[in-house]
């Protein structure tokens, strides 16, 4: 431990590079291998309507530093424009919108690259291979639903993940589409829910530890008995609490309240004791995996690997392994900070990484025969360290089964098919934004039974709810095919909704029709921005592979300033 | 092509929702909205993160007349964000660097910039706003604006009432809420939302230390003072930061800890709390569209509503079982999308918002005694054991009874003789912690 006083100072291979100073606050969240995937990236945004909440979202991904991106967009810059986009100036005026928005954001950030399609969307998207080169695709409505399924047909057959947005008025919304398989291992879980310290299955090295400093614990000082760490306190009491009851650990609530009232008799006041205490109904639980781990260790992607299967499912069928055989996932090996001694501490620490690194190996070789049985190519070979994040975040890994996006047809009621009875029940829920949804879903069909040609330049030839004068007759006719959703989503759902319920209901949705069709189209630019921030912080988890994006519709309502997510 | 500054075709969007009835206006709503809006003078206060993105959504929602204070200057770690700054702006003052961009962006919006502290500015100043929206990231800046709006309301001046719409974000969470003072719960009742964060015992940190930030500490808080204290520690000096960060490093590795960097160091010494763009810009949108529902009336706004399945007849937000109205909303995004809306109640013990001194008339020639027994009957005040004082002097104790005896001789005389007319009275009673204050109008 001592060092010498000669010692020349450490080398500073860390002192921030000039990159790494301007992105240091979002590099605090999603680090080095996050940034690496933005910086990967182009996204396509398709904009249409006033087209506001699409930039506002390349607007909170320009500035993070995204690699590339184009907007396509047809439109000309009317006056209208630069009352609620912040991308416009004065000059802009009677120029393309896509090439002065992407000018007026490219600003944000000179490492990034910005492109401008003015070409119309009709003809542009109809074009082989057109949509190979981006990594994501926005779509803004409103645009023809002929047009939407054709992009849509691509982006599915590409896996493109794709986001479908609204914004209207007080009300937005958006939808996300994702592969049908989309697993995420970098979760970010809160740290409080991430202990796993295996008290009730200590292996030898860690008991031993604990035996050594509780051992003759009536004898310690005042000094070494107040910094014995209450882990140890747990299981030096425990095997008291075994030989008093027939070697059986504490499970049940009320045999947990009395484990703890014992370790408390050891002392009354000492910190690390009432450390103990409060970790006992916490940490006293067999580390079981959830349900929703289980099903993805089990998934048919992990259970039928072939020599191409994404290293995801290679290590998750390995895992399960290790599963089947210890009854327990690979031990994630960090230790909360509790009070101790630094070298016990440190000792500590190194016990639980040393079963860490043990467990990993064992997955690791797995994962290595796995490779071999399955003939996977030697440019396939998975990376350690892939495997080892995978351990360390074993428990709360997730996975997104992505689903494709809603099209309405003209004159024709949406229905939701597997969906239905979810959002039947949703639908009285009394929490649940679902009739927000199902209105702009009547906004889509109004659009699609309103669009005369689809020959017509841009989104010029689209004609939405409210956009004449006389939007009180368009609020009812939204209203009347909300109402037709409704009754559809009910029936099909096999279920019946009664008065007052079923009124309260239909008045609901009659509200939000009178929003939607009193904005006429219109973005205002708090929403669009709202919105926009969302988007790209969807995007951002989408990209990074981090955090959990919603799966798969979120709404937001601006007049009770609510969002809710719907899985559609 | 020529464009006329601020023609109406430029609001024709908006202009939908501020000319056409919506489902929640009022019968009456509509004349003059427009010149409400073009009228109202609104305070942003921070031009950072937040700042940045409020100045740009008021501007865009038809706000003509804004005023933002920020004292900072500008740092190549906000570029990520504060899409208002370029490379070229690093070392110049934020709120005037904001200002000047966003009039030259949107033509007819005037901006004030002011280049300091908000405590600089008197009451005065601040009684020129309609209202107040706050992007800081102190605790105690926010905690000072909101004393000084609450103490500002003045019943007879409807103009001294000034919503403060408060905005905060960190990583991918963060929160807006709306404050009517003295109607709804204010920031000071609002305290406990933000529970600091436990500091590390420097017994710790001299001795036992465990985990690399304790290192980290140690070289901050003590080492510096040890070697260094002739020189003042600044946290934006790269020198510092690195003999920080070399001093952390060396005890980290004597005690055998790991994970000590850079990075590390500039985040404990500073306390640096991530921030992102799209949170940012999430959260100011949403104090904005308060702002904006505030001064247009075109939809109900947090803080102004009555919650769902109550009778607007009978409801009284301050009675103690009675639910507040909607005025906080907590974002998290990292798990998801999700919103917790919800009406945070007023505080009765507020030392903040708690307490206006209500007016109370008083013939002259009534004696204390008739005065204490009236507050037993006095419906908000109810008091059985009342003490009484002005800011000078006691006027009578109920208790302990050595000090009844002293003030007892007071019982008997005329309150024109007690105190002068409009002069402040502290009313407490053993029962309840808070005090009563009245107004004393004598006749």
């Amino acid at each position: 431990m001592a060092s010498s006083q000669n010692e020349v100072p450490p080398p500073l291979q860390d002192i921030p590079t000039a990159k790494e100073k301007k992105y240091d606050r979002q590099l605090r969240l999603w680090g080095a291998g996050g940034q690496l995937a933005l910086e990967e990236t182009h996204i396509l945004l398709i904009n249409n309507g006033p087209g506001v909440t699409g930039v506002e979202t390349l607007k909170n991904l320009v500035l993070p530093g995204i690699g590339q991106f184009s907007i396509l967009d047809s439109a000309v810059v009317s006056e209208a424009d630069l009352g609620v986009n912040f991308f416009l100036d004065d000059d802009s005026l009677g120029k393309f919108r896509a090439e002065e928005t992407v000018k007026l954001l490219q600003e944000l950030n000179p490492d990034v690259k910005g492109t401008a399609i003015t070409e119309p969307l009709e003809t542009w998207a109809v074009k082989d291979k057109i949509f190979t080169p981006y990594t994501l695709v926005l779509i803004a409505a409103p645009l023809d639903p002929a047009i939407l399924a054709t992009i849509d047909k691509h982006v599915q057959a590409l896996e493109i993940p794709a986001f479908y947005l609204h914004s209207v008025g007080y009300y937005s919304q958006f939808s996300l589409y994702l592969p049908p398989a989309f697993p995420i291992v970098d979760t970010h879980p809160d740290p409080t829910s991430t202990d796993d310290l295996r008290l009730l299955k200590p292996w030898p090295a860690l008991l031993e530890f604990a035996k050594q400093k509780t051992a003759s614990m009536d004898k310690m000082n005042g000094e070494q008995f107040a910094h014995i760490p209450w882990i140890a306190l747990i299981l030096h009491y425990l095997q008291e609490w075994q030989a008093a009851h027939d070697g059986k650990l504490p499970t049940e609530y009320k045999e947990k309240t009395q484990f703890r009232d014992l370790v408390r008799k050891g002392s009354p006041s000492e910190e690390n004791f009432d450390e103990a205490c409060a970790a006992v109904l916490k940490t006293l639980v067999p580390p079981k995996p959830s349900s929703k781990v289980t099903e993805i260790l089990n998934a048919p992607e992990a259970k039928n690997l072939t020599a191409t299967s994404p290293p995801f499912w290679v290590i998750a069928n390995a895992i399960q392994q290790f599963y089947e055989k210890h009854g327990e996932l690979p031990l994630p090996g960090a230790v909360p900070d509790l009070k101790a001694q630094s070298d016990t501490f440190i000792q500590l620490q190194n016990i639980y990484k040393t079963k860490a690194r043990e467990d990993c190996a064992e997955v690791v070789a797995t994962v290595r025969s796995l490779e071999k049985n399955l003939g996977r190519s030697g440019k396939l070979v998975i990376d350690e360290k892939e495997v080892e994040n995978f351990c360390k975040g074993a428990a709360h890994i997730h996975l997104v089964r992505g689903r494709p996006l809603k099209i309405v047809t003209p004159d024709t009621v949406t229905t939701f098919g597997d969906r239905t009875k979810y959002l039947a029940n949703e639908l009285t829920n009394p929490e649940s934004l679902s009739l927000l949804y199902i209105a702009f879903v009547a906004w889509d069909e109004y659009v699609a039974t309103h669009t005369t040609s689809t020959k017509e330049a841009g989104s010029e030839g689209l004609k939405v709810p409210g956009a004449g004068d006389d939007y009180e007759a368009d609020a009812e006719k939204l209203t009347g095919i909300s109402h037709k959703i409704i009754d559809s989503v009910i029936k099909e759902a096999g279920t019946f909704v009664e008065d007052p319920e079923y009124s309260q209901i239909k008045e609901k949705v009659g509200k939000i029709c009178v929003e939607l069709a009193r904005a006429g189209g219109a973005e205002l630019h708090n929403i669009a921005s709202l919105t926009g921030g969302l988007v790209a912080q969807e995007i951002i988890k989408v990209i990074t592979k981090q955090y959990v994006p919603i799966d798969n519709t979120c709404v937001f309502d601006g007049i009770a300033s609510k969002s809710y997510v719907l899985r559609i | 092509m020529a464009v006329n500054g601020d023609s109406r075709a430029r609001w024709r969007y908006m202009d939908h929702i501020l000319t056409r009835p919506g489902a929640y206006t009022d019968p009456e709503w509509g004349e003059g909205i427009i010149g409400t809006l073009e009228n109202a003078k609104v305070l942003v206060i921070g031009a950072g993160g937040l700042g940045c993105e409020i100045l740009k959504n008021l501007a865009l929602s038809g706000f003509k007349s804004i005023d933002v204070i920020d004292m900072d200057t500008i740092d190549v770690s906000n570029l990520n964000r504060q899409f208002l700054f370029r490379q070229s702006d690093v070392g110049k003052p934020k709120a005037s660097v904001a200002a000047d961009f966003v009039m030259k962006r949107v033509p007819g919006c005037k901006i004030n910039a002011h280049v300091c502290k908000i405590q600089d500015k008197d009451e005065e100043f601040y009684m020129q706003f309609s209202m107040v929206i706050c992007g800081l990231d102190s605790i105690e800046a926010r905690r000072w604006i909101n004393a000084l709006l609450v103490g500002m309301v003045d019943y007879d001046n409807d103009d001294s009432l000034k919503p403060l719409i408060d905005g905060g974000t960190e990583g991918f969470k963060g929160q807006s809420r709306v404050v009517i003072p003295r109607m709804t719960s204010c920031i000071e009742c609002q305290l406990d939302m933000h529970a600091p964060r436990a500091a590390v015992p420097l017994c710790t940190l001299a001795t036992i230390p465990r985990q690399p930030q304790h290192c980290i500490e140690w070289a901050h808080i003590i080492k510096w003072e040890e070697e260094r204290k002739d020189i003042q520690l600044d946290t934006d000096d790269p020198e510092h930061i690195t003999w920080l960060y070399r001093t952390a490093l060396k005890r980290a590795q004597e005690f055998g800890i790991q994970g000590v960097t850079y990075s590390m160091t500039q985040g404990v010494v500073k306390n640096i709390i991530p921030a992102i763009a799209s949170t940012n810009a999430i959260i100011a949108a949403s104090c904005c569209n308060e702002a904006f529902k505030i001064a247009t009336s075109s939809a109900p706004a947090l803080a102004n509503t009555i919650p769902e399945g109550v009778d607007p007849e009978t409801y009284d937000p301050d009675e103690e079982f009675a639910p507040a109205p909607n005025n906080y909303m907590l974002y998290t995004g990292d798990n998801s999308i999700y919103t917790f809306t919800f009406g945070h109640k007023k505080k009765p013990d507020c030392p903040v918002c708690g307490n206006l001194p209500k007016d109370l008339t008083v013939p002259g020639d009534q004696t204390l005694q008739e005065l204490i027994e009236s507050f037993a009957e006095r419906p908000e005040a109810q008091l059985k054991k009342p003490s009484l004082s002005t800011g000078g002097k006691t006027l009578f104790f109920s208790s302990p009874e050595s000090l009844r005896q002293q003030t007892e001789g007071n019982l008997r005389k005329k309150m024109r003789d007690l105190m002068e007319d409009g002069e402040e009275v502290v009313v407490t009673d053993p029962a309840f912690p808070t005090e009563f204050k009245y107004t004393i109008h004598l006749t």
